[in-house]
């Protein structure tokens, strides 16, 4: 039996490899983890002219064999063949980017010097074109003594030429390579210089688009209001356009509870696939439709080459409290869900900044805590006006999302002098040249962040769950008995409601806050159980949750509330990705105690004073 | 020194040449990336716009057919001369 033969496409950030990768594999691709270490291993299968099937592995890009990152450090071990149980690749696919050659072909004469079956692909050549660069494939291969097929990756152009490259690249001559080996980096960028001078055909320089589109979006005055009225379209979509999508969802999960119900006799079974399974699952498969939305937008404004001139313009912003412009990207989808955030700081090199990224992240106010802060404060907060247009409700709600990112600041003001301490964290970012971003590669993607979200979220969440139900639904309760107060969490809220109480919560609170471990707006659910099971009969059940809160809380004690909701990493699939994302429990702990120890000061402080105020 | 003009002096789209880096100035894996960036000694570069905040940070700087953003930590670490 012959093995499955492996070729990996490898080059400098930006060189189009992902889209050659999704030209050449298609939507057959598999995504994990390189083990031991955070770095995506993004795996596909193609086919060589002659039938063969083929494992095309897409390593992350970098600068060189002389890692200066983690993700550097995976594709230099998996090219030498020092990563272990990852085969050394029979073929190396050399992407370089036919408009900053000189650039690129550095690292590609690296990598030809290893002495490896290899085949490069002149990518992007009609980016080239279009700046007035034309390149002589056969030149380029005399001169680097291997195959050179030019691409287009986004137009699927030169792919079967590539292809067939790939298949005839064992046939390669390799003794003349090791010529190469062992120049010195000044050595490589001189030769590269000499090569693309001689690769080129014609060059002209007047059509240069991006530098045109940088001078407006870099432009001191223009650039940052660009972007806050991008940030502001996002935020309206993310909210807005996702809602009737999430209601469909929700129906459709409500009227799948129906229908089981109606099909299964009463019981244990039946209130766990109802009550645990698919509610549980249900609560966050819900917030799909705005993780869709706000993916749509990172991925486009990444592909399109805008995203590095956000982080760019935030990045001075960001020096304030110790990160880089870097971490901009996973604090703004943190504001959708802290889940894609926390795993979006992987593109963050400096080891102290991506920590403090994480460990801040949950304090960016997610769309699950919108449910907790509309019923608190549709209760508590009279719908009058403080000014022309400016309602209390709206004014209240946008001092939530400006509490959480002043709390994100100060923590990571603190973080970076005290546990993620180290030195200035610098900023190196290239920016790449602006395009269209590809629909195809959009889609694919798309697919991919939102079926690693729902794979990731949904087995943690499905666990949760269910443990969580375990603790409400067991022991059951004897007749005349309410199930929460008879159930463990019933006892464990008793127990909780003594360190609560100084901060001015009800045993109710102190009940719905461990179902609301699950995902915060559970809470809302859990308080409406909690009211409902209460009720002497029927009619009091019926009454909404509104008024039975009004009539229930103080106003101290709903803002004590919503206090602890700015804080509180009241989900477990945050603390779980958490863990995942730093290699251990010990990250994902520190950030549960630092985060409840704020969320109960603050609800407390609040509190305090509120009472203190007389409201 | 005859010659003290920093990286982080130069006028936008000033031409200039990277004539010495100071390396022991940077963290070791960012001295390693400016390097394999080809922001080097030898090295023809040029602002091409700079951060509106306070010290005009970051800038990003033009190298061959490349746009790199860099603090101006590392612009500093810099000796260039005009060209």
């Amino acid at each position: 039996m012959t093995r499955l033969r492996t070729a990996a496409l490898v080059g400098n950030p930006n060189a189009g490899k992902s889209a050659l990768f999704n030209a050449l594999t298609g939507a057959r691709q598999k995504i994990a983890n390189y083990p031991g270490v955070t770095v995506e291993r993004k795996a596909g299968r193609m086919f060589l002219p002659s039938g063969e099937p083929v494992e095309l592995i897409d390593l992350p890009g970098s600068y060189s064999l002389d890692p200066a990152s983690p993700d550097e450090e995976v594709t230099r071990q998996v090219v030498q063949g020092d990563f272990p149980g990852e085969p050394v690749p029979d073929v190396l696919v050399v992407v370089v980017d036919a408009a900053n050659l000189e650039q690129h072909l550095v690292f590609a004469q690296e990598l030809i010097a290893l002495g490896r079956p290899t085949v490069v692909a002149l990518n992007m050549v009609d980016m080239a074109e279009r700046d007035g660069l034309v390149l002589d494939a056969d030149a380029l291969s005399a001169a680097l003594g291997v195959p050179v097929i030019s691409t287009v990756a986004v137009r699927k152009r030169g792919i079967e030429a590539l292809v067939e490259a790939m298949g005839d690249a064992e046939k390669q001559d390799l003794s003349a390579r090791h010529e190469v080996a062992g120049q010195s980096l000044p050595e490589r960028r001189l030769a590269a210089r000499n090569m693309t001078r001689g690769a080129i055909l014609s060059e002209d320089s007047k059509h240069r688009l991006h530098a045109k589109l940088d001078k407006v979006l870099l432009h001191p005055w223009l650039g940052p209001p660009i972007l806050f009225a991008l940030l502001f379209i996002i935020f309206q979509a993310v909210f807005a356009w996702a809602t009737p999508f999430a209601d469909a969802l929700d129906g459709g999960i409500t009227a799948l509870i129906g229908l089981v119900e109606g099909a299964m006799p009463a019981g244990v079974v039946r209130d766990f696939i109802t009550e645990g399974v698919l509610t549980g699952v249900g609560s966050v498969v819900v917030f799909l439709p705005q993780i869709v939305i706000l993916f749509a937008f990172i991925l486009a404004m990444e592909q399109s080459g805008y995203m590095a001139r956000a982080a760019f313009i935030m990045d001075r912003l960001m020096a304030y409290v110790g990160l880089s412009g870097r971490s901009f990207i996973p604090l703004l989808s943190s504001f959708a869900c802290a889940i894609p955030g926390i795993m979006a700081t992987r593109s963050i090199a400096d080891p102290k900044d991506r920590l403090t990224t994480i460990l801040v992240a949950p304090l960016m106010t997610c769309s699950a805590r919108l449910p907790v802060y509309a019923v608190i404060i549709a209760a508590f907060i009279p719908a009058t006006t403080v000014g022309p247009g400016i309602g209390l409700q709206g004014l209240v709600l946008f001092g939530l999302y400006v509490a959480g990112i002043v709390g994100a600041m100060v923590a990571a003001l603190v973080l970076r002098r005290t546990v993620a301490k180290g030195g200035a964290s610098g900023f190196i970012m290239e920016m790449p040249r602006y395009q269209m971003p590809p629909l195809r590669d959009m889609a694919i993607g798309l697919w991919q962040r939102a079926w690693v979200f729902l794979r990731r979220a949904g087995t943690i969440i499905f666990i949760a769950t269910i443990a969580l139900w375990v603790l409400l639904s067991f022991p059951k309760a004897e007749p005349g008995e309410s199930q929460i107060d008879a159930s463990i969490a019933g006892h464990v809220a008793d127990g909780m409601h003594v360190i609560l109480s100084p901060i001015g919560f009800n045993r109710e609170i102190s009940l719905a806050i461990i179902p609301a471990m699950a995902a915060r707006e559970v809470a809302v659910s859990a308080l409406a159980t909690t009211y409902a099971v209460e009720g002497a009969d029927e009619e009091e059940e019926a009454q909404g949750l509104i008024p039975r809160l009004q009539a229930g809380w103080s106003l101290p004690t709903a803002l004590a509330f919503l206090a602890w909701f700015v804080f509180a990493p009241q989900c477990i699939s945050t603390i779980a990705v958490a863990k995942r994302e730093t290699n251990g429990w010990k990250w994902p702990i520190f950030m549960l105690v630092y985060l409840f120890g704020a969320a109960y000061v603050f609800a407390g402080l609040t509190y305090w004073s509120a009472v203190a105020l007389g409201l | 020194m005859e010659n003290d003009l920093t990286l982080d002096l130069l006028a936008p789209l000033e031409r200039a040449e990277i004539v010495h880096v100071d390396w022991s100035a940077l963290a070791p894996d960012e001295g390693k990336r400016l390097r394999a960036m080809g922001i080097d000694a030898g090295a023809r570069v040029a602002i091409a716009h700079r951060g509106i905040f306070v010290g005009k940070d970051p800038i990003a700087l033009m190298v061959g057919r490349m746009n790199v953003a860099i603090r101006r930590v590392h612009a500093r670490a810099m000796t260039v001369r005009l060209v």
